[in-house]
């Protein structure tokens, strides 16, 4: 008799480095006990035993790209902070809900001391005052997982005052979330800690590093970003540096779903790695589903332009690919064979960005909505190629001039990364428009064949 | 219906003081709140007003914006199928069509007896594990049909009761920080380096 699965997607069967997920295979990787047996909160002692400058140069040193969406090395980030003005606030993003993106919920699950160590290595390098980890409110067994753990190094003396024995002392309070996409964006996550809606702040500022949490001094790091920190501290950047390769080093974590034989989230190294191997290879997910064709996949969760079979070959790194006109995001693959309903399916995303608009700016309130109105007629048999020149003229409300696609030879390797302009305060937006541009661009003939008979429309359906 | 209970209260006031300002509370004091109720009603809503210090009117402002606080009371169990897209592939509209027959609701709906409400939710962050559902907001992988009407007679016979508790409880787990052990709220008018931030470091 089978029965509903509650275990992790997590897969390691290749012959990887793990710098994150160590300790994912065993049963009790979130116990306190489990971590200190495989090593844990040693490298906070090495921390500890070094200058908080030398803790910030070594994190500097290994250029931990930021996991969250815009690979911002940690390290710099925290040099943004203006100096002499305190308290001084940390806070960490485990509010993950970008489509196709899971690997902080299983951090946060499966290794929630890794988290915290890692928490208190930033926490005393650059002076932080308190540490807010704020949870996603849909994951309640994270919750769950994180406040044990901190029960547990609270009374172990890893977590609040005289640290280890030390002067250093930092509270980490954990929060929770309570259902809002936008609020991953790093000024609507302070605004959202703040007990108000969780809008995004009006930019510049583009770091919350000088006027965060309270107005202080902010720094938001991405679970996986905090959790290579204590490898890090153990071993040292020069090795960190080793793995993957000079622009992304270390390994990182993906998610790939969707249309393929074995969908998984992986450790990988870091910039080596394509989209081939991680598609098709044996230690991946090992080809599409039912020997199927690829049709189109995405790669970097589900605000990222669309690639297709022509850039297999490409390796996961961040500068390469957002010169072939996408993103990486933060680590998630969705894949498509060629039996997908290509408006559909893009309706599944273009709704998402929709549903999720914070309402502040109008382009995306109302763009969003009405795209995925749009695109809905499109799908069910009721649009007119007016549509498809409407959809790209709301598109071009929201982001202003020429869209950078993963298929356009005109854009080589000079594309600008996504996206090349905006009107609104943060990436939902175009987020809502992305889809259907890669699919109107890549697939025009699904729409032409959507609306092709259909001269007019009865003026009860539209909506 | 009602304010915090006594147990709530204190633990509301506990939460509180962990925030340099008591306005941060806010969503935790509103989950609470939900824990006690099942939903959010506006004394609930008002006693979290007068004990963050905002006006009612600013708690339900925050409250309104987030997908997870309800204003009127749902089932017992909350049913959220994922819709998006590696879900979507993985065939979660035939599974929401399923679920709107078997519990003879429509999206949106809560079944006569009061035991299920079934909504279509957005990325659940499970998405190799498709079609992907969440009750009450626990993951449930891979669902079939099958798999469905199973999990539905489960809750109904009360034989998920152990794993899953009724709506509004979040997590079974708090945190507790050791009042010996604890820092405090970094104080705003605190304006000194920390004290373990040699001073010729200031600025990191």
């Amino acid at each position: 008799m089978s029965s509903y699965r509650w275990a992790a997607g997590y897969i390691d069967d290749g012959d990887r480095p793990k710098i994150v997920t160590s300790r994912f295979h065993l049963e009790d990787s979130y116990t306190l006990e489990r971590y200190l047996a495989t090593g844990g909160y040693q490298a906070l002692r090495h921390a500890l035993a070094r200058t908080p400058a030398e803790v910030h140069d070594e994190v500097r040193g290994a250029t931990v790209l930021g996991r969250g969406g815009a690979g911002f090395p940690a390290g710099t980030k925290w040099g943004l902070m203006p100096a002499d003005k305190y308290p001084r606030y940390l806070v960490v993003n485990g509010d993950e809900s970008e489509p196709g993106t899971y690997k902080d919920r299983l951090l946060m699950e499966l290794d929630p001391h890794q988290l915290i160590e890692g928490s208190l290595i930033a926490a005393y390098a650059v002076g932080l005052a308190q540490v807010f980890l704020y949870i996603r409110g849909e994951m309640p067994l994270a919750h769950e997982r994180v406040a044990t753990a901190l029960n547990e190094a609270y009374v172990a003396g890893y977590v609040g005052k005289n640290i280890l024995g030390t002067d250093f002392s930092v509270d980490i309070v954990l929060h929770w979330g309570a259902g809002a996409y936008v609020v991953g964006e790093e000024t609507a996550l302070i605004e959202s800690l703040e007990g108000k809606r969780g809008e995004p702040r009006l930019k510049p500022p583009y770091f919350p590093a000088a006027i965060g949490l309270y107005g202080q001094p902010t720094i938001v790091n991405n679970v996986e970003t905090l959790s290579n920190l204590p490898w890090i501290m153990a071993n040292g950047a020069a090795e960190y540096v080793r793995i993957g390769t000079e622009t992304s080093p270390g390994t990182r974590m993906v998610a790939v779903s969707g249309h393929v034989e074995r969908p998984g989230v992986f450790e990988i190294v870091n910039g080596t790695t394509t989209f081939r191997d991680l598609i098709y290879g044996d230690d991946f997910c090992r080809g599409i589903r039912n020997g199927n064709q690829l049709k189109a996949f995405v790669p970097g969760g589900g605000s990222a332009p669309w690639f297709t079979a022509e850039q297999l070959d490409l390796p996961f790194e961040g500068k390469l690919v957002g010169a072939a006109g996408s993103m990486l995001g933060s680590g998630a693959i969705m894949v498509m064979d060629h039996t997908t309903d290509i408006p559909a399916a893009a309706l599944t995303l273009t709704r998402f960005y929709a549903h999720e608009s914070c309402g502040q700016c109008t382009p995306c309130r109302e763009g969003g909505t009405w795209l995925e109105r749009v695109l809905q007629r499109v799908v069910d048999g009721r649009g007119t190629s007016a549509d498809l020149a409407q959809m790209k003229e709301i598109g071009t409300s929201i982001c202003p001039g020429e869209f950078p696609h993963a298929s356009s030879s005109r854009h080589g390797l000079d594309a600008t990364p996504f996206p090349y302009k905006m009107t609104t305060i943060c990436f939902v937006g175009p987020s809502a428009y992305a889809p259907v541009h890669s699919a109107l661009t890549l697939f025009p003939e699904e729409f032409a064949a959507r609306v092709r008979d259909r001269v007019q429309i009865p003026v009860t359906a539209v909506q | 219906m009602s304010r915090f209970n006594d147990d709530n209260l204190r633990l509301a006031k506990e939460i509180i003081g962990r925030y340099p300002k008591a306005r941060s509370a806010t969503i935790p004091l509103l989950h609470l709140a939900q824990q006690q109720e099942g939903h959010l009603s506006d004394e609930a809503m008002a006693h979290v007003a007068e004990l963050v210090g905002a006006t009612p009117a600013e708690v339900l402002g925050t409250a309104s914006f987030y997908e997870m606080f309800k204003f009127e009371p749902v089932g017992r169990y909350l049913i959220n199928i994922c819709g998006t897209m590696s879900c979507a592939l993985g065939g979660s509209d035939e599974l929401l069509a399923h679920a709107e027959k078997v519990l003879g609701v429509k999206v949106g709906g809560t079944t006569a007896d009061g035991l299920f409400t079934l909504e279509r939710a957005e990325c659940q962050a499970a998405c190799t594990e498709a079609p992907n559902m969440q009750v009450n907001y626990r993951h449930c992988h891979r669902m079939t049909n099958e798999l469905f009407d199973r999990l539905v007679d489960d809750l109904r016979s009360g034989r998920r009761d152990g794993d899953i508790p009724a709506h509004g409880t979040l997590a079974r787990v708090r945190q507790q920080i050791p009042a010996e052990r604890a820092v405090g709220p970094a104080a705003l008018d605190d304006r000194g380096a920390p004290a373990w931030l040699p001073a010729k470091e200031v600025g990191g």
